[in-house]
C-alpha cells in the first residue's frame, strides 16, 4: 500500500476499489441477504462493525502475532467479533436475525474480512486499519444496498417494507418480478452495477490476457 | 516482525492469551444479552402460537391477543387429562423430559422421531373457550436433517382436522428443508385428517412424494426428504399413543378432558375403544 492518507483509505474502497465489484470478493453473502433493503442494511452495518474491528485488534497485536498461527489468530479474532455482533442482533434485531439465519454467522467466511486482516491490518498502524475496515465495510455496503433496493422494488414493489410499487396481490397495478427475489437475479445486478463502475473508472478495467483471433480468414467465393 | 515471535514458547503465549481474551468477550456477550433474547424468544413463541391458529396479523399486540384467546394448560399425555402440577407459563417440556419424575427414556423402535427422552407432559395451547375450544395448538418436536425440529400443530375442536403447522426452531436447509414455514406449503395441511377411524390411535397423517391423494396425506418437501421424514416421523410419534392421542380422543369422542383432580374413571375406558 503506497498511499495510507485516512481520507483515501476510508474512501478509495467504496468506489476505485470496491471490495465486490473490482476485487469480486464476498459474492456469496451479496447474493443471499439483498432481497430486502433492511436485511441488507443490517448486513451492511454487521460486516462495517466486524471488518473495523477485527483489523483493529489484528493491527494491535501484529507485531506479535506468530506468523506460523497468524491466519488462525486472525481467524479467532474474527469468529469471536462475528458471534458478538450474532447475540446483538438475537437480543436487539430478533426478527432481523431470524431473516439473515446463517449468513451472519457466515460473516467469519467473508473473504472481505479476511483479506483485509491479512493484506491491510497486518502490516499498517491501528487508526489505519480501522479506517481501512470501514471503508471496505461500507464498500460492500454500498453494493449491498444497490442491490438490495433494486431487488425489493422491482421484485416485491417496496422499499424498506413502504410500498412504492402496489403489486396486483394487493390490488394494485404493478406485476413483480419474482426472478428479482431469487439469488440468481443479484449476478446481473452486480454484473450490470461493475459494467457502471468500469465505465466511470476505465482505469479499472483489466488488460486482456489473450486476445482472441478470427479463426477463419474473410476472402472472397471462389 | 520480529523473529523472536516464532519461538515455540511465544507462539504457545500468543494462542493462549488469545483464547482466553476472545472467550471472556464472548461469554460476556452471550450472558450479558441472554435475557433480552428470551424475552425476543419468548414473544416470538406467542407470535407463532397465534400465528399457527391462523389468528395473527401483523402489527398486533401479540401479549394482548394471546392473554385474551389462549389458554395454556399442561395435559398428562398417558391419560390425556389435565394436570395442575405445574404451571403452563412455565412449564418447559424440554426440561421436564430430562427429569426421570417427568419424562421417559424411549427405546430404539419406539423412538420414531429421535427424542430420546420424551417428557410425559405437555403445554397445550387452547384457543377460544377453554371448555370448548375452537383450536388446540400442540407442541410437537422431532429430529429433523440437520437437528431438533421445534413446532406447533393447530388441530380444530373436533381433536382430528388439521388447521396449520409451523416450525419456530429448526436448522433446515434454506431454500429445501426450511420450506417448511412456507405458508404455501403449510396451506396444504388445512383441512387434513389425522386419524382414520372412530376410536382409532394411530394417526393416519403423513407426507408422501408425488402429490397428495387423500386426506391423510400432505405433499412432501421437494428436494428435502429426509426433513419431510423427520416431519411425518415426528407427527406419527406426537399423535400416537405415546403422545397427544388419548388427549385428542376426548375431543374426538365428545368427552372434554377433566382436570386431574375430578377424574372420572370413564375417562380410562376410552383408550380401549
Amino acid at each position: 500500500m503506497a498511499d495510507v492518507n485516512a481520507k483515501g483509505v476510508l474512501t478509495a474502497p467504496i468506489f476505485k476499489n470496491n471490495p465486490i465489484a473490482l476485487q469480486i470478493l464476498g459474492i456469496c453473502s451479496a447474493l443471499a441477504v439483498t432481497t430486502s433493503m433492511s436485511v441488507s442494511l443490517v448486513m451492511a452495518l454487521a460486516v462495517i462493525f466486524v471488518t473495523s474491528f477485527s483489523n483493529l485488534f489484528v493491527s494491535l497485536i501484529r507485531n506479535h502475532i506468530p506468523s506460523s498461527i497468524r491466519i488462525i489468530v486472525q481467524m479467532t479474532i474474527i469468529a469471536s467479533l462475528v458471534i458478538v455482533v450474532d447475540q446483538i442482533l438475537k437480543a436487539y434485531a430478533y426478527e432481523m436475525s431470524k431473516q439473515l439465519s446463517v449468513f451472519v454467522g457466515l460473516i467469519i467466511t467473508n473473504c472481505i474480512v479476511m483479506g483485509r486482516a491479512e493484506g491491510f491490518a497486518m502490516s499498517n498502524t491501528p487508526g489505519m486499519s480501522f479506517l481501512d475496515g470501514i471503508g471496505n465495510g461500507l464498500g460492500y455496503g454500498f453494493v449491498l444496498m444497490v442491490v438490495g433496493f433494486v431487488r425489493e422494488l422491482l421484485g416485491a414493489g417496496s422499499i424498506f417494507g413502504f410500498t412504492v410499487l402496489p403489486t396486483i396481490q394487493n390490488g394494485g397495478w404493478y406485476v413483480p418480478n419474482g426472478l428479482l427475489l431469487l439469488p440468481p437475479s443479484a449476478f446481473f445486478i452486480i454484473g450490470l452495477l461493475i459494467w457502471v463502475l468500469r465505465s466511470v473508472n476505465p482505469e479499472q478495467v483489466e488488460e486482456n490476457e489473450f486476445k482472441m483471433k478470427h479463426n477463419t480468414k474473410p476472402k472472397e467465393a471462389v | 516482525m520480529a523473529q523472536g515471535n516464532n519461538s515455540i514458547k511465544k507462539v504457545l503465549i500468543v494462542a493462549f492469551s488469545l483464547c482466553i481474551v476472545c472467550s471472556v468477550i464472548v461469554s460476556t456477550a452471550a450472558v450479558a444479552l441472554r435475557p433480552m433474547q428470551q424475552l425476543n424468544q419468548e414473544l416470538d413463541r406467542k407470535t407463532n402460537i397465534l400465528n399457527v391458529a391462523r389468528l395473527y396479523e401483523p402489527g398486533m399486540d401479540v401479549e394482548e391477543v394471546f392473554r385474551t384467546q389462549i389458554t395454556a394448560r399442561v395435559v398428562e399425555l398417558d391419560s390425556g387429562e389435565y394436570t395442575d402440577q405445574f404451571d403452563p407459563d412455565t412449564f418447559d417440556g424440554f426440561e421436564a423430559a430430562r427429569d426421570p419424575a417427568t419424562g421417559r427414556t424411549l427405546s430404539g423402535d419406539r423412538d420414531i422421531a429421535g427424542l430420546t427422552q420424551v417428557e410425559n407432559f405437555a403445554t397445550v395451547y387452547l384457543v377460544g373457550d377453554a371448555e370448548n375450544p375452537d383450536q388446540i395448538v400442540l407442541p410437537i418436536r422431532g429430529q429433523g436433517l440437520w437437528g431438533r425440529m421445534m413446532g406447533f400443530l393447530s388441530v380444530e375442536g373436533d381433536g382430528n382436522t388439521i388447521v396449520s403447522i409451523t416450525y419456530y426452531d429448526h436448522a433446515e436447509t434454506p431454500g429445501l428443508g426450511a420450506e417448511v414455514n412456507n405458508p404455501r406449503w403449510q396451506a396444504q395441511w388445512e383441512g387434513k385428517e389425522i386419524y382414520s377411524e372412530e376410536g382409532d390411535l394411530s394417526p393416519e397423517i403423513h407426507l408422501t412424494k408425488g402429490g397428495a391423494s387423500n386426506e391423510h396425506e400432505v405433499d412432501a418437501l421437494s428436494g428435502a426428504t429426509l426433513t419431510s421424514n423427520g416431519v411425518t416421523n415426528m407427527l406419527q410419534f406426537w399423535l400416537s399413543e405415546e403422545g397427544f392421542a388419548p388427549y385428542l380422543a376426548k375431543f374426538r369422542s365428545g368427552t372434554e378432558p377433566s382436570d386431574a383432580e375430578d377424574t372420572d374413571t370413564d375417562f380410562d375406558d376410552v383408550e380401549g375403544a
